[in-house]
This record gives structure tokens, C-alpha cells and sequence, in this order.
């Protein structure tokens, strides 16, 4: 045994770890690629110039004021994105394919928005009703889930066109007299506003920058914890990778899918909440698709290795490359084309895991050389 | 001009590691063209991982390969099948909703300006199926037809394509008795007709009924070939293990107590069928015996194992546990009121594959304080301090320990570890279903004494079993089941296999009890 040992002292790359990172890396590198090329095919004199611009997003900003602000402006996007990214990993773990994020994360906006415009509630009871509203939608595919056996995409897939024709009636009675963009919380209710507790000063008074950001990273890590270390979560993981030996061990795994499912729906509900109670976007009452922050949060969870710690760096790319998009030569270039780049990445992310095992088979081969060298 | 080789292949010094053990240490073995050569060692020895070298589903790192007398290199299943290699896997990979035919003709279809011809399939199968005494029905689906069936289909498909090497992991560790003197006599005419066989089993009666020449591994290294004719069981068994093993267990004469278990006119439904899986059943298990469930396989004992645990809703009828009624409690609280379960599916219900060996070991005790904290946090390190108790004690193999994946585990040290953790719970009532399928001698020789002290120890222990030699060694009390009733009880030493087999199948009956 002892010698066994020093044979196979695990190299450094096989850690799943850090495979998982390399994957995920190796995705960037070609989602970028293609989407280069893509820049290349419409135009390619200033293909490079705009690749570079998407990259660089804010840094385009000669003076670092501008630049810090505008960095603000992305993570004030990336964290509701976090959210619903951490709302579909929770519920992946054990099992459950939320695509109800979208729906749950409505439901959030809607409640936040209403209590805060309509109620004229504070800020905390706003983002606890955002909570409970994405909860509620979890908990009806939950039920549907355990007592009907209803597949939780179909009844989630519904449940984002409910919730989204739901809230635009809601919302009607609070909206601009001019535009169908609700009322601004910073004119009719201050309160409602996240408060940034100083932290705007650190973007060059960015005053969309609230206590959200930092909320958001605190609820990853705190889930990192739930799923690795408590019983809940070894019940959650049991539940999703093994259906019948959850069962055989007495765990009650309809209530688990029905909670699981309120705190996937509280999470998305909550991001919405962070993105709209900072006042930085309105929500358009005529809106007729389901905001993709939902459907966004898949990609960051699959590009974040299905760790709540990946996904904070994975969110923050997706945000990232999104605005940068935005910097783009609107006169050469489609504005979408950081939405395809994005898409692509997110394609690219269902190949995570066969990069990864293309990773392991790479090491494995080399390793076998190198032996078979020293013979 | 070379001479012709005598052997099909030859696997010369095949040495294939995994992180943290050396699976198979030099290993050596030649399969002679038309034997049936076994391979025997214990739970975890590196069987299995052999086979899978030879298939190409595993690399070796040091060793060649032979095909008469040729070096080959084997990369992956589909260079095995060019070879003439074909494999049984334990566990069968068979389109469940597919046809018998469908499943043969998988992969190697013949057409015609592109249209399947399935009467020259079906035609060139059922003159397999003759040849070789192979009974399948070619248009059953997959998923209606018993284990037996499965396996004949996957036997037609190394066949079908002409397949010269057949090897078969573990094949009668799902059959029952009838099923596995066919598959022996299949065995025996494939040999007969010159193909050379490699065969896995832990039963040392079916080695030496058919077997040519046995190979010996021992955690990984290659002990020896000997002569099936030359040899017997005992020297089999000393040459695996490395000591003398007690092939049949002995206990001791005892009174039983109190009843443990008592179940009053059971009912539970059936998931394949309208009828009732289990009918109206009832019979106790008293503290200090060990009563056994035989039957053939099919009559309900699953089912009313599944009532027992609470796996399923029984529909009418009376459990009760040590004085407890528990007809209509959840899993949890059974498992709580001093019932364990050694279940008869361990990678469905058993284990949960992809956890740690260490997490696996506390599948039924993870939320009790010595586990876990009152704020819900589990305690790893006392996790890990218990896992590697049992895993001492019990002597579970594995590559790393408590952290293995038990995915990664062999099947026999899978088996081991569930056995572990249900007996260790010192439950009142021990329920275990075929708790030595696919275990070594060595390892069912300590899984019968556990069993036998537990029953010592005055506590209940009911067996299930399909295998008489078990059923009629170690129980106190034996009841036969058919199509879900209790046909019959008795005592193991007034009875005979053969009364037995006729109650099995149903030829006799009488009342429980009588
Ligand atoms: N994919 C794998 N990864 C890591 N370790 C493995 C893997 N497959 C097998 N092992 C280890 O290699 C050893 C040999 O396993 P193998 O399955 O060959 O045993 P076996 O002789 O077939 O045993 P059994 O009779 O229990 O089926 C075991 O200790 C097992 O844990
Ligand atoms: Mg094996």
C-alpha cells in the first residue's frame, strides 16, 4: 500500500477542481473564438477592434473614475444573474431541472416592485416579499412535482408565462403616465432602495451600487456550506443522484423536492428584488417575453462547474462580456452580438463536461508515456 | 513456419493500476482454444478489471496481449468484437425497449438498398438458438422477459456476431438454480462447438461442474492455474484466500423468544401485474431464529419485502414490530423502531453510487446526534472515525478507504459495506435479501456467522434467498413462497431439498403453520 501511494501521486491537473476550472476556461476561450469569427464574416476590418471592446467592457473608459463606475453598472447586473444561477444549481443538485427560474424571478420583481410602489413598503419587507412571491411559484412546481409527478420544465415553462402576464397587470396600476415603464422608486418611495451603506464610494458614487452585490456573493457561499456540510444538503444531493436510495433511507423526498424547489424559487425571487429595488432598470408593463435572467442563469451555473463559487466568477464573465457587447459600433455591428457570444459560451457549456473528460483522457495519455519512457 | 498457437489469447504480465491500488500486479493467464477456463479470486481481487483489459474498456499500463499467438492491441469493445471478443457484463446493456431481435441485430444490421433484413436476422438467430439450446422468444421486448431471457439474448449477441471468445462476469449471480444448470449446459456445448470461454464466479460447485482450468487471483496478483480434474473445493478455496474456509456454516441449537415480527394477513400490489404480488400472507419471526423465505424467484418475496420496509403501501393486513404496529409507518420510522434492510437491489436502493464509502455507511444514521450537530451540520471527522471502523471490521476493500466512491468499489465489497451498515445498526429485526449475491467464500463464510450471531444474540433475523444450500444451512425456520403465498413450513432439519423444490414449484402446498 505504502508504495502504491508514490505511484500515484495525483498530479496537480487531474484535481477535479481544477479541471473543472480548465474546462470551463477552455469554453471562454472558444465561445470568444467563434464569436470572433463571427465579427470577422460581418465585418472584418474592425473585427479585432470589437472583440477587443467586449473584452475590455468599462476599460474602454480612459479615466479609472469612469471605468470604476462603469464596473459598477456590470455587477449591479451580475448579481440578480448570480441568483438565478445559484437558484437552478440548488435545485440541479438534487435533481430538478428549474427552468421556473425565469418565472420565479419574475414573480420577484413583481412582488418587490408592487410592494414598494404601490404599498410604498421599506426596502427589507419589499425584498422579503420577493422572496416569498419566487417561493410560492417553487413551491407550485414542487407540488405539482411530488403529488402529480408533473415534470417540473413543462409546469415551469408555464408558470414564466403566467407570472409574466400576471405582474404586467399588477404593475399597470403604478407605471409612468407616459411610458410603460413602472413609476422610479427613487421619486416615489427612497425607501424601497437597497442602501448602499457607503459602498458607492468605491465606484465613483455609482449610486446603483447597493449592498445587493455583496448579499449575493454571502447567499453563494452560504449555499457552498448548505449542500457540502449539513445534513440538508447531504439529503438534497441523495435525493437528486439517487431517487430510490434516498427512498430506501427514509428520506422525505417529496418534501425535500417541495423545499428545494421554495428555496430555488426564493433565490431567483430575491435576485430580482436586488436588481430592481436598485433602481437601475424599470420594468416595461408591455413586455412580452420573459426577461432572460432566468434562462441566463443556466449558463452561468453549467459555466461555473456547478459550484456556487464558480458561478460568482461565471455570472460576473456572462455580465461582463454582455456590457461589453454594448460598447459595440452599433452602425457595424448588431448589438446582439454579445448576446451570441454569450450564447455560444452557454452552448459551449453543455461541453463542459466533455472537456472535462477529454481533460482526464489527455493526462491519463501522457502519463502513460512518460511510464512507458522510463521502461 | 510458426507453429500454431494452442491458445485463443494470452494476457502476459497485464498490470492495470487506479489511484490509490494496483488492480491487477503482473497478471498472467492463457485461455486454450475450446476450454472453459474460470477465474476465481476474492471480492476486489481484480477479476472484473481483468475482463475489462481484455474487452477495452480499461488500458493496461504494462503487459500484451495475444490472439493466437499474435501481439494485439485491444483500445476499445469495438476492437474486441473485431477480435472475436464478446463479454456478458453483470449487469446486462440491453435496449430495454427493444425487441429480442432488435437488441441482437443492434450495431451489425444487414440490409438490403437500405432496408433492414430482419427475416435473414431473425433466421440466422433462430439457428443459433437451436444449436445451442439458447430458448428466447425473438419478438418479446426486452423489459417483459425474465433475467434468464436477458441473458440468453446477450449470450445470441456475442453469437450472432460470430464471436469466438466469450467471456461471462459473474453470470449466475441473477439466476436461479434451474436457469443456472442451463446456462451451464449452454456453457458446456459452446466449449463443445470450440469456443474458448472465460468464466467469472464466486461458486465454486459450478467451477468444478464445468470449468476446464481455474486461474487464482489474489488482491491483484496472479496465484496459480490449476487442472479442474486435480483439484477440489477446499484447495480452491485455500488457494484464493489463503486459509481453510468453512463452506457450511454449523450453529448451535436454540429456543427461540418472543416474536419479533408478526404479519397477519399482508396484502401488497404488484407493479408488473393487476393480481397481488403478496396475498394475504401472514407468519412471525421470534427473537433467536432465523426464519427464511425460499421460493423461485418471480413469487412475491420482493413484494413482501417491500411491504415489510415500507418501500411499498401494503393494501390491507397487520405489521407489527417488536409489539409496535408499524403497518402504515414511513421507512424512517420503521428503520427507527429496530428494522434493518439489506435490500435485494444494491445499486438501485442500497447505495447511493456516487457518494463516499464513508457517507454510504451513514445513509441510515447521517441525522443521529453522533453524526450530526443540533444545528444540522454534519460531523465528517466522526463520520469518517465510523467508516473506517466498519470498514476494519468488517473488511471492506476498497481503493482509498472512506473516501472511495462507492461507484469505483467491486460489486462484492459494495455488497459488503450495505451489509456493514445494516447490521451494525443492531437492529431488533434484521431483513436481508440475498445478502451474499456476488460475495467470495471467504466473505459469505463471515456474513453467515454475523448472521447466525446476530440470531445467537437474540434478535430476529428474516433471509430471503434463492439458494437452497443457504436456505437449508443457517435457518432455524423455512417458509416457501409461491405465487405469493406461504405454500408451506419447515423445519430445515426434517426437510430436503427436493420436498422443497416440489412446494417451489408449486406441485404441493399445504397451511402455514400446520
Ligand atoms: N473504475 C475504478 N476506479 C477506481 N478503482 C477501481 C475501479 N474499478 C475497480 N477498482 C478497484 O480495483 C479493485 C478490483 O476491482 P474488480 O472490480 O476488478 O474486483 P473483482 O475481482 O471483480 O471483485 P468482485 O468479486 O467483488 O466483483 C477494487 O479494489 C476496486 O475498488
Ligand atoms: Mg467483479
Amino acid at each position: 500500500m505504502a508504495r502504491n501511494n508514490k505511484i500515484e501521486k495525483e498530479s496537480f491537473l487531474s484535481k477535479p477542481a481544477i479541471q473543472s476550472i480548465m474546462a470551463s476556461l477552455l469554453c471562454i476561450v472558444i465561445g470568444l473564438l467563434i464569436g470572433y469569427i463571427a465579427l470577422l464574416i460581418i465585418n472584418p476590418v474592425g473585427a479585432t477592434e470589437a472583440i477587443i471592446t467586449i473584452i475590455k467592457n468599462y476599460f474602454t473608459y480612459p479615466s479609472k473614475a469612469a471605468a470604476l463606475k462603469y464596473l459598477g453598472n456590470t455587477l449591479v447586473k451580475a448579481s440578480p444573474l448570480l441568483m438565478c444561477a445559484l437558484s437552478i444549481q440548488f435545485c440541479y443538485q438534487a435533481g430538478l431541472f428549474n427552468i421556473g427560474a425565469a418565472g420565479q424571478y419574475v414573480a420577484g420583481a413583481g412582488a418587490s416592485l408592487f410592494c414598494a410602489l404601490s404599498l410604498g413598503l421599506p426596502w427589507y419587507v419589499c425584498l422579503v416579499a420577493a422572496l416569498l412571491a419566487g417561493g410560492i411559484f417553487g413551491v407550485i412546481v414542487g407540488l405539482l412535482k411530488a403529488y402529480l409527478n408533473v415534470n417540473e420544465v413543462i409546469s415551469g415553462i408555464m408558470l414564466n408565462w403566467i407570472g409574466l402576464y400576471t405582474v404586467n397587470m399588477l404593475l399597470g396600476g403604478v407605471k409612468e403616465v407616459s411610458s410603460p415603464y413602472t413609476l422610479s422608486i427613487a421619486n416615489t418611495n427612497p425607501g424601497a432602495l437597497i442602501p448602499s451603506l457607503g459602498l458607492e464610494k468605491l465606484f465613483s458614487n455609482n449610486k446603483y451600487v447597493t449592498i445587493a452585490i455583496p448579499l449575493s456573493v454571502i447567499i453563494a457561499i452560504i449555499l457552498k456550506i448548505v449542500l457540502s456540510k449539513t445534513v440538508f444538503g447531504y439529503e438534497i444531493k441523495a435525493t437528486g443522484i439517487a431517487k430510490d436510495a434516498a427512498k430506501y433511507s427514509g428520506m422525505k423526498e417529496k418534501k425535500n423536492v417541495i423545499v428545494t424547489l421554495f428555496i430555488g424559487g426564493a433565490l431567483a425571487g430575491l435576485g430580482a428584488a436586488f436588481l430592481f429595488l436598485t433602481g437601475y432598470e424599470q420594468w416595461s408593463v408591455t413586455q412580452s417575453s420573459v426577461p432572460g435572467m432566468g434562462f441566463n442563469g443556466i449558463a452561468a451555473t453549467f459555466l461555473g462547474g456547478l459550484d456556487p463559487i464558480g458561478t460568482i466568477f461565471a455570472s460576473y464573465f456572462i455580465q461582463h462580456i454582455t456590457s461589453g457587447g454594448s460598447y459595440l459600433d452599433k452602425n457595424v455591428y448588431p448589438s446582439q452580438i454579445s448576446d451570441f457570444i454569450s450564447s455560444i459560451i452557454i452552448y459551449l457549456c453543455g461541453f463542459v463536461l466533455f472537456f472535462k473528460f477529454f481533460l482526464n483522457g489527455r493526462i491519463r495519455a501522457n502519463k502513460e508515456r512518460k511510464e512507458g519512457g522510463n521502461k | 513456419m510458426a507453429l500454431e498457437s494452442a491458445y485463443a489469447i494470452e494476457m502476459l504480465g497485464i498490470t492495470k493500476r487506479f489511484p490509490g491500488i494496483i488492480a491487477n500486479d503482473n497478471v498472467t493467464i492463457q485461455l486454450k482454444k475450446g476450454e472453459i477456463h474460470a477465474l476465481l479470486g476474492e471480492n476486489g481481487a481484480g477479476k472484473s478489471t481483468l475482463m475489462s483489459v481484455l474487452f477495452g474498456l480499461y488500458q493496461a499500463e504494462e503487459g500484451v496481449i495475444k490472439k493466437d499467438g499474435k501481439v494485439v492491441k485491444i483500445n476499445n469493445p469495438n476492437d474486441a468484437n473485431d477480435l472475436g471478443i464478446g463479454m456478458v457484463h453483470q449487469h446486462f446493456k440491453l435496449v430495454q425497449c427493444f425487441s429480442v431481435l432488435d437488441n441482437i441485430i443492434l450495431g451489425v444490421e444487414t440490409t438490403k438498398h437500405g432496408f433492414l433484413q430482419k427475416d435473414v436476422a431473425r433466421k440466422k438467430i433462430m439457428e443459433l438458438s437451436d444449436k445451442y439450446g439458447l430458448k428466447v422468444d425473438p419478438d418479446a421486448k426486452v423489459e417483459d422477459i425474465t433475467v434468464g431471457m436477458q441473458q440468453r439474448t446477450e449470450i445470441l449477441k456475442m453469437l450472432y456476431r460470430d464471436n469466438e471468445i466469450l467471456i461471462f462476469d459473474e453470470p449466475t449471480a441473477v439466476l436461479t438454480p434451474a436457469e443456472i444448470d442451463e446456462l451451464m449446459q449452454i456453457m458446456k456445448n459452446l466449449s463443445k462447438e470450440g469456443k474458448s470461454i472465460l468464466f467469472i464466479s464466486h461458486k465454486l460447485a459450478e467451477i468444478m461442474a464445468v470449468a476446464d482450468r481455474c486461474s487464482v487471483l489474489r488482491r491483484g496478483k496472479y496465484i496459480g492455474t490449476v487442472n479442474i480434474a486435480d483439484t477440489n473445493q477446499e484447495e480452491l478455496s485455500r488457494m484464493m484466500i489463503g486459509r481453510d474456509v468453512q463452506l457450511v456454516a454449523t450453529k448451535e441449537d436454540k429456543t427461540p423468544g418472543d416474536v419479533i415480527l408478526h404479519v397477519e394477513n399482508m396484502t401488497v400490489p404488484s407493479k408488473l401485474h393487476h393480481n397481488n404480488a403478496v396475498k394475504n400472507v401472514s407468519f412471525d419471526v421470534r427473537s433467536g431464529e432465523i426464519v427464511c423465505i425460499a421460493g423461485i424467484d418471480g413469487n412475491g418475496q420482493t413484494e413482501l419485502v417491500y411491504g415489510l420496509s415500507g418501500l411499498e403501501n401494503i393494501t390491507s393486513g397487520k405489521i407489527t414490530l417488536s409489539g409496535k404496529d408499524i403497518s402504515h409507518a414511513s421507512i424512517r420510522e420503521r428503520s427507527l423502531s429496530g428494522m434493518s434492510h439489506i435490500p435485494e437491489d444494491r445499486h438501485k436502493h442500497g447505495l447511493v453510487m456516487d457518494y463516499s464509502l464513508a457517507y454510504n455507511l451513514v445513509l441510515q444514521r447521517y441525522f443521529e446526534p453522533q453524526f450530526s450537530t443540533k444545528y444540522g451540520f454534519l460531523k465528517k471527522k466522526e463520520i469518517n472515525n465510523y467508516a473506517e471502523k466498519l470498514i476494519d471490521q468488517y473488511d471492506i476493500r476498497s481503493s482509498q478507504g472512506a473516501p472511495t466512491i462507492a461507484r469505483s468499489m467491486s460489486g462484492g465489497n459494495q455488497q459488503k459495506a450495505i451489509i456493514a451498515r445494516e447490521i451494525d445498526k443492531d437492529p431488533d429485526l434484521l431483513i436481508a435479501v440475498q445478502p451474499t449475491r456476488g460475495l467470495d467464500v471467504g466473505a459469505i463464510e463471515y456474513i453467515h456467522k454475523q448472521l447466525i450471531a446476530r440470531r445467537d444474540e437474540g434478535h430476529a433475523v428474516l433471509l430471503v434467498s434463492l439458494e437452497l444450500e443457504e436456505v437449508m444451512s443457517i435457518s432455524d425456520r423455512i417458509l416457501v413462497m409461491y405465487e405469493g403465498q406461504i405454500v408451506g413450513e419447515f423445519d430445515p432439519k426434517k426437510t430436503t431439498p427436493e420436498e422443497l423444490g416440489l412446494y417451489m414449484a408449486g406441485a404441493k402446498r399445504k397451511e402455514a403453520g400446520a
